[in-house]
């Protein structure tokens, strides 16, 4: 037993301890549990009445035995009881008791809220922040709606003490990251960004986290904090390390305040009043030099809190992007951390600089360092820390420094840690490809990915080196003769095999020519790996064999042959079976120009956003890899990086495709997130932006509401009159789309010179492409014409096409326009997630300009089945079980388009009672949150 | 900040095992931060304990390690040189004063002395209630 015992000892509780800790195993430990626990139930449910003393005691014990691991499920009666005991021991073992085992039976909560409510009001400072503690740690709903309204008031109220602001800023915070709908704002808010001046450094302390938190929601409402946070800041930076006393932390002057001021300033953009903005730099600058100093302390905890608040002014920095100067001596001063001793540092030097190698003015900067980051990469010690360097790599290749860079990635690969071995591949395909110029350097790439790693490569991976040679033909010749040498190694990765495969049976014409690779020694080479492979591989390979008897007739008998094997015919597996018997039946009757057509090389592959670079984001969770991190970088080569190497689209223009023009292939992430060349060149294709707007009638009557119905489903009626019927049929699948539009002639007579047309403003063309053929200008009465459209959602969007159709009937002309409801939200994935993911994304995206809110009045019945059916129509996951409260709906579901993927989160709350919605969206751009919100909301 | 430990403080008993087995498992020289999961860890080991926070993406690695610090200092100079012991045989009083530093997961007040003269306080006014009942239990 410790000699020390604070306070009061319970001496019951320390003889308890005692015991549990002098017991020899589990088992014991448990035995004496049960024991005591028998014993707390009895002295509970006993006769005698309990004194304050002795209840104190038992829900302290239990208190012990739930922290050690054991479930308690009584004793919360007798916590309560304590509540409203006036001895102050007893009261605080209460509510410690209620907080760490929080209980959801309402009767209780009623109970507790009761005890709370009346040490709220007791004006005794102690009690006060009792019960402020523990609807701070409990932070539960329901202690939200009870308090809520109240807090604010206790926060500023000029008596309260000092202690109980502080526990009150804090209180409120914690109920409004729980329920940020039951903290209501008004008049309060305006007196706690004053509490920014308040004279007692606690009391400023938390209130700025207070702060920090409201102004991300309602940026407008608390911009004066702006210049108060720095006119705060600065008197602390420039204080001498003795001036503010207790506050003063091993020579340094408030750091946890300061690091606290500058995450607020990061919540608004550089400020406007030249004053203001001058004063912060000042401080930014000093905080700078102040790193150069030599320290006051040879304390660790000297130079952890200067380099704490080092590092949030370094954020701030890079938050603002505006300043070059400091941006550069930012950098500079991460690089000497870079080498510094502190392996901390080091990881955090590393970790900082990531973020500044996406900033324009810092790219070079960053760039600088590379030496130091490889070297990091080869000598730290510590995974984390070797990570970070990974990332930094990563965040500073362009084009200059890519081949350095993927090849330092590749030797590391060879001893890296399983853990992060995955995404090892995935960033070293993705340099590979974004800043290939020599497309054989690419195809090497990839084939020692597969050599060094091949477990860890997924199959995106390996179809995207497919797709790309499949699309560039200066490659094919070069990728066929690699993978065939490659395919000699005794022992090769299934994944090659199916690389190979697949371009063998593709391209192994190129390389047939010469004898060292003939059609029959490929054909031996694949068939040899052939018994080791798993089904789906077999399959590839299958489909490999037939199409060389398109490519090679020679060898046409030994393929039949092995087609015919027992092993194929009667495979166990059906897959195998039926390609088999299906390709060997191919094989005996098609005439050669039949097999010639059915065995066609394959087409070039559409060119949409790397799959590769979808599944890292997804790998980091939205809003890492963003796309605002790509443009920028883009714009920094196209700024420094010199004469660029045209990105490589020459060559598929020349492919007989008739998407091929819109593509650039290859180029596709490095291609500036500007407009795309501007389509419809070909005189087959239906000039979609021809400025034809003249011409066009108005909208139909009635056409929004059609237009509206459609958001949420893909098919049926858009217009009817009398004369004319249109109908919808559309698929998406990520950021491509097809739209199957039906043009109904409802009368017997002909139309004639129909001319249907698409329109995209001039704010939409460059976001979405549509391309259809045109249609026969003639429409038999009574006949119905389809027309095909193809769409590509190159980037977010806000409007809708307009579909005008002109045709004369009879002897008039007739002149409609409808909106066509091709709407962001078609783009939608749906992604499903745990409860847990879906808060951390959804406090992930609490930049004020992420979220857009919108409370509207129901249109239709509040039913929750129709609306479940809305959300998914809208193309979300239904998430059920997340909200906590189950009357909401909320989702999630990634936004396709060419240039980037947008996390979406959305959540709608109604209220029945007065008959309206609340629906919160989002996203990580403000477009698109905006968008989204206004098409969901139109639906209830 | 929005470091959790409210949770945490269970959490170190109790809940997470996988946690502290990695933690335990890293070297002396190794960086104090690593990911885990969604979230951030950063700990310091004092003697026999392991002091671990739970911090988000943005929040500063560095300020929080001084949160641990600043803690231990508390434990400290409440209990004068405090050990393991001390914890274990008033975890309550460790979670009173962790409860005024720290609430909600942000910090509350940084001031060593404004810290412990609450907790201090309370001491003093759990005395006197004392003092009072041991009287009336005389007089009755």
């Amino acid at each position: 037993m410790p000699a020390v015992s604070k306070g009061d000892g319970m001496r019951g509780l320390a003889v308890f301890i005692s015991d549990i800790r002098n017991c020899k195993s589990k088992e014991a430990e448990i035995k004496r549990i049960n024991k005591e626990l028998a014993n707390i139930r009895s002295k509970f449910k006993g006769d005698k009445a309990l004194d304050g003393y002795s209840k104190k005691k038992y829900v302290c014990k239990l208190l012990f035995i739930f922290l050690l691991g054991h479930d308690i499920d009584f004793g919360h009666m007798e916590a309560v009881n304590l509540l409203s005991s006036n001895k102050y021991t007893e009261k605080q073992i209460g509510y410690l008791f209620i907080s760490v085992l929080v209980n959801s039976n309402s009767e209780l909560i009623r109970l507790i809220n009761n005890a709370i409510k009346n040490d709220l009001a007791s004006r005794n400072p102690t009690f006060m922040c009792l019960a402020l503690h523990c609807i701070a740690n409990v932070g539960s709903r329901e202690m939200g709606e009870a308090f809520a309204a109240d807090i604010p008031r206790i926060l500023v109220a000029g008596d309260s003490m000092d202690s109980v602001k502080q526990s009150a800023a804090l209180c409120l915070l914690r109920l409004y990251k729980a329920s940020p709908d039951l903290v209501p704002m008004g008049e309060w808010t305006a007196r706690v960004v004053h509490l920014l001046n308040d004279q007692h450094m606690g009391v400023v302390t938390a209130a700025v986290s207070l702060i920090t938190c409201l102004c991300k929601k309602n940026p407008d409402d608390f911009k004066t904090c702006v210049s108060l946070a720095v006119s705060r800041l600065s008197r602390i930076v420039s204080s001498a390390s003795t001036d503010l006393q207790d506050y003063t932390y091993y020579f340094v002057p408030a750091p946890w305040l300061s690091v606290k001021l500058l995450r607020l300033l990061q919540c608004y953009p550089p400020p406007e009043d030249a004053a203001v903005k001058g004063r912060l730099v000042e401080c930014l600058e000093t905080v700078l030099n102040k790193a150069q100093e030599p320290p006051k302390s040879k304390k660790v905890q000297h130079s952890n809190a200067k380099n704490a608040i080092l590092f949030e002014t370094i954020s701030l920095i890079i938050h603002y992007d505006s300043e070059p100067n400091l941006l550069v001596r930012a950098c500079n001063q991460l690089g000497q951390f870079l080498q510094h001793r502190e392996t901390n540092l080091r990881y955090l030097a590393l970790e900082s600089m990531c973020t500044l190698a996406s900033s324009e003015f810092s790219h070079e900067a960053v760039k600088t360092h590379i030496e130091t980051v490889i070297n990091a990469l080869k000598t730290e010690r510590d995974v984390s820390v070797r990570q970070r360097a990974v990332d930094l790599l990563y965040a500073m290749c362009d084009r200059s420094n890519a081949p350095q860079i993927v090849a330092e990635m590749l030797s590391y690969l060879e001893t890296a840690d399983y853990s992060i071995r995955e995404e090892i591949v995935l960033k070293v395909a993705i340099l590979a490809e974004k800043y290939a110029v020599d497309y054989t350097w690419y195809v090497d790439t990839i084939l020692n990915l597969i050599r060094i790693a091949g477990d860890y490569v997924s199959e995106e991976v390996w179809y995207r080196v497919i797709q790309i040679v499949i699309n560039r033909d200066d490659v094919q010749g070069y990728a066929a003769k690699t993978v065939f040498e490659a395919l000699q190694a005794p022992a090769c990765h299934e994944n090659l095999v199916k690389v190979g495969g697949y371009i063998l049976g593709e391209f192994g014409n190129l390389i047939a020519g010469d004898p060292r690779s003939s059609p029959l020694i490929q054909f031996h080479l694949l068939h040899s790996k052939f018994h080791l492979c798993s089904v789906p591989t077999r399959a590839l390979l299958l489909s490999t064999y037939i199409k060389f008897v398109n490519l090679f007739p020679e060898v046409k008998p030994t393929i039949q042959d092995v087609l015919r094997s027992d092993s194929q015919l009667r495979n166990a597996d059906v897959e195998l079976q039926q390609r088999a018997v299906e390709y060997l039946r191919l094989s005996t009757v098609a005439s050669t120009d039949i097999l010639a057509t059915v065995l066609e090389e394959m087409p070039p592959f559409p060119e949409r956003e790397s799959s590769i670079l979808a599944k890292l984001k997804k790998k980091k969770g939205p809003g890492t890899v963003t796309d605002l991190e790509d443009t920028k970088r883009d714009r920094s080569v196209d700024v420094n990086g010199g004469p660029e190497p045209a990105p490589a689209s020459t060559s598929a223009v020349s492919t007989p495709s008739p998407s091929a023009d819109l593509l650039g292939l290859g180029a596709a992430p490095t291609a500036p997130a500007g407009p795309p060349p501007s389509s419809g060149g070909s005189g087959l294709l239906v000039d979609v932006f021809s400025d034809s707007a003249s011409v066009v009638a108005p909208l139909a009557p009635g056409s929004e509401d059609n237009f509206a119905r459609f958001v949420c489903k893909n098919n049926g009626v858009l217009f009817e009159n009398q004369l004319l019927q249109i109908g919808l049929k559309s698929e998406f699948r990520q950021n491509l789309g097809r739209m199957f539009i039906f043009y109904g002639n409802k009368t017997s007579t002909q139309f004639l010179n129909f001319t249907p047309t698409l329109i995209c403003s001039d704010d939409l063309q460059p976001n979405l492409n549509l391309q259809t053929k045109p249609v026969d200008p003639t429409v038999e009465g009574g006949a119905q014409v389809q027309q095909v459209v193809n769409i590509e959602c190159v980037s977010d969007f806000t409007e809708a096409p307009v579909l005008n159709i002109q045709f004369r009937y009879g002897g008039t002309f007739q002149n409609v326009s409808v909106q066509l409801p091709i709407t962001l939200n078609k783009f939608f994935q749906p992604t499903e997630m745990a409860s847990q993911d879906f808060f951390q994304r959804w406090k992930q995206l609490s930049n004020p300009q992420q979220e857009v809110q919108n409370i509207f009045k129901a249109k239709h019945p509040m039913d929750t089945e129709v609306t479940k059916a809305k959300i998914i129509g809208f193309g979300s996951a239904l998430l059920e079980e997340v909200d906590p409260n189950p009357a909401n709906f909320v989702g999630a579901g990634i936004i396709h388009t060419k240039t980037t993927q947008i996390g979406c989160l959305l959540r709608l709350e109604p209220n029945l009672q007065a008959q309206m919605y609340r629906l919160t969206l989002r996203t990580s751009k403000e477009a698109v949150s905006q968008r989204l919100c206004e098409l969901l909301s139109a639906q209830f | 900040m929005t470091c959790r430990q409210g949770k945490l403080r269970l959490q170190k008993w109790y809940i997470t095992r996988e946690l502290v087995q990695t933690v335990l498992a890293r070297k002396p020289k190794m960086c104090s931060f690593l990911e885990w999961r969604d979230l951030k860890i950063v700990y310091k080991r004092y003697a026999s304990l392991y002091f671990c926070c739970a911090i988000e993406d943005q929040d500063n690695e560095l300020i929080t390690l001084e949160i641990i610090h600043r803690y231990v200092e508390l434990l400290d100079k409440y209990f004068g040189s405090v050990c393991e012991l001390d914890i274990i045989f008033n975890f309550e009083k460790a979670y009173f004063i962790l409860d005024e530093f720290l609430l909600g997961g942000e910090v509350q007040e940084t001031s060593k002395k404004n810290v412990l003269k609450a907790i201090e306080q309370a001491d003093l006014l759990q005395e006197k209630t004392e003092t009072i009942s041991v009287l009336s239990n005389i007089k009755s």
